[in-house]
């Protein structure tokens, strides 16, 4: 069953069109990647599903939930948490901070139990940090939590990153080029962790990513997009060959001569 | 700060010019002569020539600093150099303003000043002197960089403790003269005189500034063994005493602030009353500036929402007569000071509706409008028959609790109000700084568009920190407007609201402690150096470049930005490599 389907989405900037009637369906608990060169339009659609973008045209639904015109904390409420290609934490708050307010969706403190710090107020904040202290250790940073998020190496940004979108309790997780920068032992640890994000938590992934081998290696489906449109759809093991994706990835001639 | 190291001949040569050129600038301000008026140690050192002693020694202990550390002997060298060349500037000040008449230009290059910088002696003697005087002033300057941390720390303390003592000197015999307790105790009065200067003379006696000296540096320099001796006595008490240290260590703390103003003397408990209304709207302000990142230059128009509220709520001088308000229903101070708060805080709210899409410079640009819009209209004669125009409003009312209040003078009633307000907006800061709300605004400061994606709601989140805010500068509007005896438009003016955010950036934004202080130097300091208040706001605007340019977290930084702006790499720096133990909070030491 899709759990995020979109329907000829359109989305410009003055005269560029940078999606172009995309339709995509996202099975549920499956890890879904989307491809193509750079400018191709992948990040704009997820700005789109995200709320950062209001499309011109065309539909999100998830789970059945239109999202088109819904601000980003409403999207994120109803299910849906993102990374983004260049690391944006909190720089200057501490890690733990940073899940915490990821953790903000499921919160029901108010301004008054805030000031009185009732005993609900004073409970849900014990709960809020123990989460925040086992999200840490699922992503591998146990005991850097005090620490400001800027001065976590790179690496643990990225992971830290994905801990505050998992505080939000996703249903879709959106992962904008996960393996950016990293090395080669790095990017094996960090696809081994996206797989289990779905295979443990059971969380919907929706990836973008340029490594090849990390999408080859962990993708049920491959969308490739170029100037924002749908060139091809299916299997790492299709897409591999298609002639329409190597001629985008490669230009014209190389794709002729790999025929 | 530089990486690249110049010579030590360029170094003393461009901090000596550097030196010069303040010092020049000062004295033909007039600020050295009319800061002569006040000894700090009788008859020794007057502030005016600690202002050129603190140039010399404060640029030549930089032209050491900037130099190579194993070069003791290079070091004070240059530090001595520059501080001769220093003087060389003012010795060119002298011999040109004798020979020509500068006063047209400069009305205070007068012949006193000439001769305070010339030490009183008279040519050729006073010109080598002057050098000599640099030189050594450098070499001090000098010898402090020299110093280990250990022990440069302490000195730097006992100096300023004599400065301020010296300063405050008539405050304190003041005070003392006219406390029961203490005037008629012969110790008292011996130790008075060991001490400070008497009658029109002013500042320490020599002898008193050398026990300040020693008694102030001796205990910085203890200080930290002290600490750690007394914490690791008290890591050995049971659990339940520990528990409540804090408490006695509180109780004392509040004790102390309950009886002070019967040692203040009616002048400092005013003055502390002032401090008070600026720390509560400096309180107000860190929230919206210091928590969450909303720079809000019209912040002074809630404090006038809350005063005036209070004055027409309260006014007698009622009836539309000259002088007087059309309407007003005569309310006594405590029930118009919820209403008071309550307006403001609905005028923050206001305020915060159409502003929520502007950031950064557009935000501070409309709420600047938004402060002035109020202040006009405060002025305008469309309003003039209910809130009074230009003639304001007068006699609000006062706040009284029967006979409580009866017998205290009524600054200390309105000491005792501002304190409560004080904790009670401390207090409730802390709550929601240490809240989901405080983290939600901590996220917004940040980065708007991901804290919005990661589910927190905007609107509410920067509406609650404009109607916080403005609900504490209504809170001191209206203790103001009581206070003051009159509400009149121009205590409202742009001035205001800077100042206000002047006291947040130079305690520290984001700081609680840092705030209070911030208002304490900035407000507390001119209020009682009252008659070099012509120079406050150059030494205001002087501070706070040097604030800048030295200390950008503040007198006092919240233990966060502390490592924000003095350790680690920013993002847009190489990312370390894994493995490398990152830096850990070691600013909270």
């Amino acid at each position: 069953m899709a759990i995020l389907t979109s329907r000829r989405i359109v989305k410009r900037f003055g005269g560029l069109v940078a999606v172009s009637d995309f339709d995509l369906d996202v099975q549920e608990r499956s890890i879904h990647s989307v491809i193509g060169p750079n400018g191709a339009g992948k990040t704009t659609f997820f700005n789109c599903v995200t709320g950062f973008y209001r499309p011109e045209g065309g539909e999100i639904a998830l789970d059945g939930h239109m999202l088109v015109g819904l601000r980003p904390d409403r999207i994120t409420r109803l299910g849906i948490s993102r990374t983004y290609q260049n690391i944006r934490l909190f720089a200057n708050m501490t890690a733990l901070e940073n899940i915490q307010v990821g953790e903000d969706p499921h919160l029901r403190a108010g301004i008054i139990g805030a000031i009185f710090r009732t005993r609900s107020v004073r409970k849900e904040e014990q709960e809020t940090l123990e989460e925040a202290r086992r999200l840490l250790r699922f992503v591998g940073l146990a005991g850097l939590g005090d620490l400001l998020a800027k001065n976590l190496p790179y690496g643990s940004q990225r992971r830290l990153e994905i801990a505050r979108a998992l505080a939000g309790k996703p249903k879709l997780l959106l992962l904008d080029e996960p393996t950016a920068g990293m090395n080669t032992q790095e990017t094996s640890a960090m696809t081994a962790f996206i797989r289990r994000l779905r295979d443990e938590l059971g969380i919907t992934i929706l990836l973008i990513e340029h490594d090849m081998r990390v999408v080859m290696g962990i993708s049920e489906t491959v969308t490739v997009l170029d100037y924002g449109e749908k060139i091809a759809e299916g299997p790492p093991s299709e897409i591999q060959k298609n002639p329409r994706v190597i001629e985008a990835y490669l230009g014209r001639g190389s794709a002729a001569r790999m025929n | 700060m530089t990486t690249q190291r110049s010579s030590p001949f360029d170094t003393a040569l461009r901090q000596g010019a550097v030196a010069g050129g303040v010092a020049v600038l000062l004295s033909l301000m007039g600020m050295v002569e009319a800061f002569s008026e006040r000894d700090i140690v009788l008859g020794a050192i007057s502030m005016g020539m600690l202002l050129i002693v603190g140039i010399m020694v404060i640029f030549g202990s930089s032209a050491a600093r900037a130099l190579p550390e194993n070069r003791a002997g290079v070091r004070l060298g240059a530090s001595a150099l520059a501080g001769v060349v220093g003087e060389m500037f003012l010795v060119g000040l002298v011999i040109l303003g004798q020979q020509t008449n500068l006063r047209g230009v400069f009305p205070n290059a007068s012949p006193v000043l000439w001769e305070l910088l010339r030490f009183g002696l008279s040519a050729p003697v006073a010109y080598l002197a002057m050098l000599g005087f640099g030189a050594g002033c450098g070499v001090l300057g000098g010898g402090l960089a020299l110093l280990s941390q250990r022990f440069r720390g302490p000195v730097i303390v006992g100096v300023m403790a004599v400065v301020m003592i010296g300063l405050l000197e008539d405050l304190i015999g003041i005070t003392i003269a006219s406390n029961p307790l203490f005037a008629t105790s012969p110790a008292v009065e011996t130790a008075n005189q060991f001490f400070l200067a008497q009658g029109v003379e002013s500042g320490l006696t020599e002898a008193g500034a050398v026990v300040v000296f020693l008694v102030a540096s001796t205990l910085a320099y203890l200080w930290p063994s002290l600490r750690s001796g007394a914490r690791s006595r008290t890591q050995v008490l049971p659990a339940g005493r520990r528990a409540i240290l804090p408490l006695v260590i509180y109780g004392v703390f509040v004790a102390f602030l309950l009886i002070l103003p019967n040692f203040l003397g009616p002048y400092l408990t005013d003055v502390s009353n002032l401090v008070m209304i600026f720390t509560l709207m400096a309180l107000g302000l860190n929230i919206v500036v210091g928590f969450a990142g909303l720079l809000d230059l019209g912040y002074v128009a809630f404090f006038a929402i809350g005063a005036y509220t209070m004055g027409v709520l309260t006014t007698t001088a009622v009836g539309g007569e000259a002088g007087q308000i059309v309407w007003g229903p005569g309310f006594s101070f405590w029930v118009a000071l919820p209403f008071a708060v309550l307006l403001s805080l609905l005028a923050g709210v206001l305020l915060g509706i159409p502003v929520l899409r502007m950031r950064g410079d557009y935000l501070a640009i409309v709420t600047l409008g938004f402060g002035e819009i109020v202040r006009i209209l405060a002025l305008s004669d469309a309003l003039k028959s209910n809130v009074g125009g230009s003639q304001g409003i007068v006699e609000p009312a006062v706040p009284s609790l029967g006979r409580l209040t009866a017998a205290l003078p009524s600054q200390h009633v309105y000491y005792y109000l501002l304190l409560a307000c004080v904790a009670l907006v401390i207090f409730i800061a802390i709550r929601l700084r240490d809240s989901r709300q405080g983290r939600s605004w901590m996220a917004v400061r940040e980065d708007e568009d991901v804290a919005q994606a990661v589910g927190v709601r905007l609107v509410s989140t920067k509406l609650l920190a404009f109607a916080a805010g403005a609900a504490m500068a209504g809170l001191a509007g209206a203790v103001f407007a009581s206070k003051v005896g009159s509400i009149y438009p121009h205590s409202f003016d742009l001035l205001k609201s800077i100042n206000v955010l002047a006291i947040v950036i130079v305690g520290g934004m984001g700081s609680i402690p840092g705030v209070i202080l911030g208002a304490l130097v900035l407000f507390g300091l001119p209020e009682i150096l009252r008659e070099f208040s012509e120079y406050r706001y150059f030494v205001f605007g002087a501070l706070l470049v040097a604030m800048m340019l030295t200390r950008p977290e503040g007198l006092w930084p919240s233990s966060k930005r502390k490592q924000e702006l003095h350790e680690g790499f920013g993002p847009e720096a190489d990312p370390p490599p894994e493995g490398v133990a990152a830096p850990s909070g070691a600013g909270s030491a």
